[in-house]
């Protein structure tokens, strides 16, 4: 039985490229390169019980500011109407309060490491509140000014104890940073004036 | 000048394809990787609102989603023209949420469970009303992470 060795037939592979390519296309079209954006917030843990709620945390008041929206998308920060503009100069110098000013938040010291002992104000509460019939943008705007006063303090003091921005330092320099101005914005319950 | 002379014609030397399929396979699978399918129909219509301060949202399998917006057109005969909530394909109610994040933490890894994040696509001409009811859901149901989605402002 001297039979030739047949060999296998190679088989065709001028298809391949035109199968590949329709996948291709097909996650071509189905992608969405886009990558969701969006402002990162944390939201309080829920009261354990109902009695705790009123919590006796007691803020003295000059460590709060008040950030007011009413159905009107109206703003009230402090005492007085402002624009939306304005907010963030106004946060800035609450949070930071540069001149030791006594109707800003008080200061504690404290010691970062990295940075040494600072006077902070650590205490600080920026209270939100809105009424129900806010628009969504009108909050939205409010919550990016505020993290925007965050970030630029904290981009502030990176380029002055580290040379660099908040994003361009590393772990322990953005924890000291961190430590510098905790982010502290609390938001109360809505406020129902009658009806939606 | 021998060297030089040209005998007969030389014709274009053909092109080498044979690597083609291996080049489409390499981009094929730069796309596969990249892609994210949209897992859910919208019955809901909505267009984000605008902000500055924005942060990239990593990891697409930590994430959930609530869609909260007008009913789209077609539906909007049968479920009226107020904000709904969208919840995976359909409208929900407030109290439906917590239901939703406890069977989304469920279907997460262990490992996995702390970091999941929600993401709100909530419509711009929203009122807050609603909004601040599912916030207070997540909170009553430990989704604290949670992301307001928005585009970069110019």
């Amino acid at each position: 039985m001297a039979r030739k060795k047949r060999g296998m037939p190679g088989i065709n592979s001028s298809s391949t490229a035109d199968i590949a390519f329709m996948l291709l296309i097909f996650f071509l079209t189905t992608t969405s390169m886009d990558t969701d954006r969006g402002l990162a917030r944390r939201l309080p843990a829920p009261p354990e019980n109902k009695d705790q709620k009123q919590d006796d945390i007691k803020v003295k008041e000059r460590n709060v500011l008040q950030v007011r929206l009413n159905k009107d998308d109206q703003l009230m920060c402090g005492t007085d109407y402002i624009d939306v503009k304005q907010l963030k100069e106004k946060a800035k110098e609450f949070i930071a309060n540069p001149y030791d000013d006594e109707n800003l938040p008080e200061k504690h010291k404290k010691n970062i490491p990295l940075l040494g002992d600072c006077m902070v104000t650590e205490m600080h509460v920026i209270s939100v509140q809105n009424d129900v019939g806010t628009s969504y943008q009108a909050y939205i705007d409010v919550q990016n000014e505020l993290v925007a006063a965050y970030n630029e303090l904290r981009n502030e003091l990176g380029k002055s104890k580290f040379g660099k921005l908040y994003n361009e330092c590393n772990e322990d320099e953005q924890k000291a940073i961190r430590d510098y101005y905790p982010q502290k914005i609390s938001e109360a319950e809505p406020k129902k004036y009658g009806g939606k | 000048m021998g060297k030089f002379n040209k005998t007969g014609k030389r014709g274009m030397p053909e092109l080498n394809t044979s690597s083609l399929p291996d080049l489409i396979f390499t981009m094929l699978f730069f796309f596969m990787i990249v892609t994210t399918m949209r897992e859910v129909t919208l019955k809901v219509q909505f267009q984000v609102p605008q902000g500055t301060e924005l942060e990239k949202l990593e990891k697409k399998s930590l994430v959930s989603f609530i869609y909260i917006g007008k009913p789209m057109p077609e539906f909007q005969k049968k479920m009226g023209a107020e904000s709904r909530i969208q919840l995976n394909d359909k409208f929900a109610e407030v109290a439906e949420v917590q239901d939703y994040i406890y069977q989304e933490r469920e279907n997460m890894k262990e490992e996995d469970q702390p970091f999941m994040t929600v993401s709100l696509k909530v419509d711009k001409d929203t009122k807050m009303g609603i909004v601040q009811d599912v916030k207070q859901a997540l909170r009553q149901s430990y989704a604290l992470k949670i992301n307001y989605s928005a585009t970069q402002r110019q």
